[in-house]
């Protein structure tokens, strides 16, 4: 056996031994994009062309979106990150707060006079611009480079523009499109008018800036407010009332039905061109005006844009890449190649984009649209406008009462940051702490005579000292330093030391009420039910399980056990969706099943119960599997002659299982069941993924809002942290009185 | 009475099996179905013209899949054999001797499971920087490992407990020495548990994404999971792709739940003493 192991072994630390075979030849350049497909295909191209002319060796990394941001945030200031990276500008607040940005260089903006883009209405004054700008030939579209100013200065060259239009299906709505009136009504049952994603913020904003209201005021202020507020959310109610949109209509749902036929028309962006452009008949038209000679229905505009990392600017082979990137034939090259909506002047009126009217339309579209303001409490809009827009949608609330919550909601979260304290007194009370731990350490060791212990304990420390030591490096010192940012608050390039001001904004619930929505208590509540409810039905399907198949003549073991094992394997960022599907109202699998028999369906996301069971049923699923493994592990490790024994005895199978099998069970079950009550406790995929804390923030955990916090809010990281040690203090006091409650019941 | 409850056996095992594999005939439909799901309400989700042009996109439209894939594997494969080579001595240690920080280290290291990941990803870059760790193999294997040892430890530590010292001691009467007892003697009657925990670290490493895209920057050094959720946007995601790479994803999972459970039965007649 092992000299069958060892070459393999050996082999495989070859394997992960092994450097990435790197060589030193003209200058290495290094662009990182969150790109897919089309876009991502041309980006490359543009790129070898680069490279091919210049003998500049250019490495393209394509990130996952979800870990982009966190990506670039831990690379940039650590040196290790892209000379130059494609980012949305609004997020361009952070990366400034971040530090890890910094402006174009002069050579590479073909500039305005900075002395016109102060106080002029954008579009009026384009022209004006472009004539003192050479003409119609040079520079990017007057909107999309404003989007990217910041005090003057340019950060970032614009590479392409996003923003909502409207598709049109020519086939069945062939006269003009004046308003959305002017879209036939629904056909028949399950078909639509109009699809679009209902219940999402960034589609809502037509409606908001449609009726003169706004996400945040120029000043950075909340700005959905007042009379235009409510009438915002009580077009968007109306338009659900009609029946001509469908309702929890998400993206994939919303293309489908589009590409179905099922709905006349849909509002989406650019990334819908490559499917839309493939079928004939499809139109694509700035949004027209909710009622005919209604306020036109503004959309935000995004802009996409390459940004110089901070530090690397200066070289010249970044400045050509940029420039061979952003500039003409790039330009144009990711314009036909990956369908991009380009904002570059040059491209006007070029034959070869004749073919694609859509973009033409699409960039029509961005001209008149609203900038997504950059700065960084934009983030912190999304949730509450979603909030008031799901509320209402849901019939939980007025318009008039679901703006009131959107405004308290936003400013609970912008709430100003603690003031800053002196470390000094925190800085004593750690030093006497330790202190005063050495002095009982040193009287204990006194006591107990830990030197013999010591020395005692030396040959079994050779066993256990590797491990020790790995796992203080990679878990206990960034655990301890994680911990540490508790103490802070603001941005991580400019942190503020708080003491214990977050810890007490937390537990007070920030001033609000105690077990109000979204407050420490309540989600508490909501994590010990959710970890009871789980744990429970992990334990007892999946032990269950793993009695059944540990039957010495149980027929199909094998069977049974791979196909069982099955919801571990998939990757359950998946099957959480595929569950996700499984609970839609109107095309979910689940309520199919109960109109089968007779049942009324169920808005399985309106309510706390039901979307609470959505979640558990799907982290049941996903979870069984594991605790039936351990369970046929741990009856397979049972020393056989004792039960042997037993049945020699004349037990029956039953006073066997009670008294032999069970007691021996236990301690084999329990460390899994420990750490699977951890895990639960921690385990925020699910919750995102399925009912992503529907209905409002409701069905959130403790760790949800960690990362909510950290992330999307505002990011404040010194905040999520801040729930992060509760959380393990919860957990370690926790597991501690379970544990004084065991040892009380055996002994 | 035996036969009642090879009925209820089976009862149980069978309605646990539609459970578990109802959810993936969806993702089974919209893998093979090129366009997305219908929006049809339904119960059954396969599609009547099922057709492959995911999975053949998945692995034509990326030249380094099978690259990644062997990432995936390699380094799968080395997080759980590392995290077994460190766990094995460790949780033996705990089992069988009493020593100063026994219990001190294993509820430090059961608190290291509770504390969330959301505020140490960025101290946990640095300090790979300072090993000169990051972008490597190596890397990744070290800090996914020590995401498995707690639980190896524990899971081991509770299966050297069931064992009777006995049978060690009979190996010492034989002159062997503590290692060479603990090689020949005891790992072979912990089989049952080395195979669960080697599944478990192998799977802690095989899903994991976020670490992989935030530690990696070479495309040919991606791993799966980093793969598969580039097809996730901000806007829209092709989600008949992502579902057709789960798939493919989970094939080795399966061959080697297989292979693994094959041992779990070998433990029947491995683990015990005879006569």
């Amino acid at each position: 056996m092992t000299a069958s192991v060892w070459p393999g072994l050996s082999a495989l630390f070859f394997l992960i031994f092994s450097a990435f075979s790197a060589s030193a030849q003209g200058d290495e350049l290094t662009l990182w994009h969150a790109y897919r497909d089309a876009e991502a295909r041309a980006l490359e191209h543009v790129v070898h062309g680069f490279a091919a002319r210049t003998g500049h060796r250019v490495t393209v990394l394509a990130v996952p979106f979800d870990a982009y941001g966190s990506k670039l945030a831990a690379a940039i200031p650590n040196g290790n990150g892209p000379d130059l990276f494609i980012e949305a500008h609004e997020r361009l607040g952070t990366y400034l707060r971040d530090n890890l940005v910094e402006p174009v260089p002069t050579g590479l903006d073909e500039g305005l006079d900075e002395g016109l883009d102060e106080g002029l209405d954008a579009p009026a004054h384009d022209g004006l611009r472009d004539a003192k700008n050479g003409g119609n030939t040079q520079g990017f579209d007057s909107s999309a480079r404003r989007a990217l100013l910041k005090d003057h200065a340019l950060f970032g060259l614009p590479l392409a523009v996003k923003s909502l239009a409207l598709f049109v299906d020519r086939a069945q709505v062939p006269g003009p499109i004046a308003s959305l009136d002017d879209l036939p009504p629904p056909r028949q049952a399950g078909t639509y008018s109009l699809a679009y994603e209902n219940e999402s913020s960034y589609a809502f904003a037509i409606f908001v800036h449609g009726a003169g209201s706004s996400f945040l005021r120029d000043d950075g202020t909340f700005g959905f407010k007042g009379a235009e507020a409510v009438e915002a959310l009580r077009s968007v109610q109306v338009l659900a009332a009609s029946g001509r949109v469908p309702s929890e209509a998400s993206a994939a749902l919303v293309s489908q039905l589009f590409s179905e036929g099922r709905a006349a028309a849909m509002i989406s962006g650019p990334w819908a061109l490559g499917e839309a452009l493939a079928r004939p008949n499809v139109e694509v038209l700035p949004i027209p005006p909710l009622h005919r000679g209604g306020a036109a229905l503004r959309p935000f505009l995004t802009v996409e844009a390459l940004f110089f990392a901070k530090g690397k600017s200066g070289r010249g082979p970044v400045q050509d890449l940029a420039r061979a990137i952003a500039f003409d034939d790039g330009a144009m090259l990711r314009s036909l190649e990956g369908h991009q909506v380009v904002p570059r002047r040059a491209l006007d009126g070029r034959a070869e984009l004749a073919n694609i009217p859509a973009l033409a339309a699409f960039r029509l579209a961005a001209k008149t649209a609203v900038p997504m303001p950059s700065t960084v409490t934009m983030r912190a809009t999304w949730e509450p406008m979603g909030g008031a827009l799901k509320a209402v949608l849901r019939g939980d609330l007025t318009p008039e009462s679901a703006a009131a919550m959107a405004e308290r909601r936003f400013l609970d979260v912008t709430r100003p940051l603690p003031l800053p304290t002196s470390p000094t007194p925190w800085t004593l009370a750690l030093g006497a702490l330790s202190l005063l731990g050495a002095a009982i350490f040193y009287r204990r060791s006194r006591e107990q005579d830990w030197g013999a212990a010591f020395k005692r304990s030396l040959p079994a420390y050779a066993w256990v000292t590797h491990a020790a030591l790995l796992l203080l490096l990679l878990v206990g010192v960034p655990l301890i330093v994680g911990a540490a940012t508790s103490l802070y608050a603001g941005s991580r390039s400019e942190p503020r030391f708080v003491g214990a001001a977050n810890y007490v904004s937390i537990l007070t619930a920030r001033g609000g009420e105690l077990l109000g929505l979204g407050s420490f208590w309540r989600t508490l509540v909501v994590t010990l039910l959710w970890t009871a409810a789980n744990v429970a039905l992990h334990v007892t399907i999946g032990v269950s399980l793993g009695l059944a198949l540990s039957r010495p003549l149980m027929r199909l073991k094998t069977f049974y056990r791979v196909l069982l094992v099955l919801p571990w394997a998939v990757p359950s960022y998946v099957s959480a969706l595929a569950w996700k599907g499984m609970f839609h109202r109107q095309f979910g699998a689940i309520n199919a099943l109960l109109m089968h028999f007779g049942v009324e369906p169920i808005s399985w996301f309106a309510r706390f119960s039901t979307a609470f069971a959505a979640n558990v049923a799907t982290n049941v699923w996903l979870g069984f599997p594991f605790f039936m493994v351990v369970t046929i592990g741990a009856i397979t490790g049972l020393p056989q002659e004792v039960l042997e024994a037993a049945s020699i005895d004349g037990a029956t199978r039953w006073q066997r299982f009670r008294y032999v099998t069970f007691p021996l069970l236990v301690p084999a079950l329990l460390p899994s069941v420990l750490l699977g009550t951890v895990w639960t406790f921690n385990q925020f995929n699910v919750v995102c993924l399925v009912s992503g804390g529907e209905p409002d923030g409701s069905t959130d955990i403790l760790v949800s809002e960690a990362y909510h916090w950290a992330f999307t809010r505002d990011a404040q990281v010194g905040y999520g942290a801040a729930y992060a040690v509760l959380i393990f203090l919860l957990l370690v006091l926790g597991t501690r009185a379970l544990d004084a409650i065991g040892k009380k019941a055996t002994s | 009475m035996k036969h009642l409850e090879a009925i209820a056996a089976h009862a149980l095992a069978i309605a646990a099996t539609v459970f578990a594999l109802y959810p993936l005939f969806w993702v089974f439909g919209l893998a093979l179905s090129p366009t997305g799901l219908s929006s049809d309400a339904r119960m059954w989700p396969l599609s009547s013209s099922p057709s492959l042009a995911n999975a053949r996109a998945l692995v034509e439209g990326n030249p380094h899949f099978w690259t990644q894939l062997g990432n995936s594997l390699v380094i799968s494969f080395a997080t759980a054999t590392v995290a077994i080579v460190l766990a094995l001595p460790a949780s033996y240690a705990l089992a069988r001797f009493s020593f100063l920080g026994a219990k001190a280290g294993l509820r430090t290291m059961l608190w290291t499971q509770m504390f969330p990941g959301v505020a140490s990803a960025v101290p946990l870059y640095a300090i790979l920087q300072t090993l000169g760790l990051l972008d490597s193999r190596l890397g990744l294997v070290l800090v996914y490992a020590t995401t498995a040892i707690p639980f190896a430890v524990l899971q081991l530590k509770g299966a050297f407990e069931t064992i009777p010292v006995e049978l060690e001691e009979a190996a010492w009467v034989d002159g062997a020495s503590r290692l060479r007892a603990f090689i020949t003697v005891v790992l072979p009657a912990a089989r049952p548990a080395i195979a669960v925990t080697f599944l478990f670290a192998f799977m802690s490493a095989w899903n994991e994404f976020i670490l992989a895209a935030t530690l990696l920057s070479r495309e040919s050094a991606f791993t799966m999971p980093v793969v598969l959720q580039r097809l996730v946007g901000e806007h829209a995601a092709r989600w008949g792709v992502f579902a057709a790479g789960a798939l493919v994803v989970s094939i080795p999972v399966i061959a080697l739940f297989y292979v693994a459970q094959k041992s779990l039965v070998a433990g029947l007649t491995a683990g015990g003493v005879k006569g």
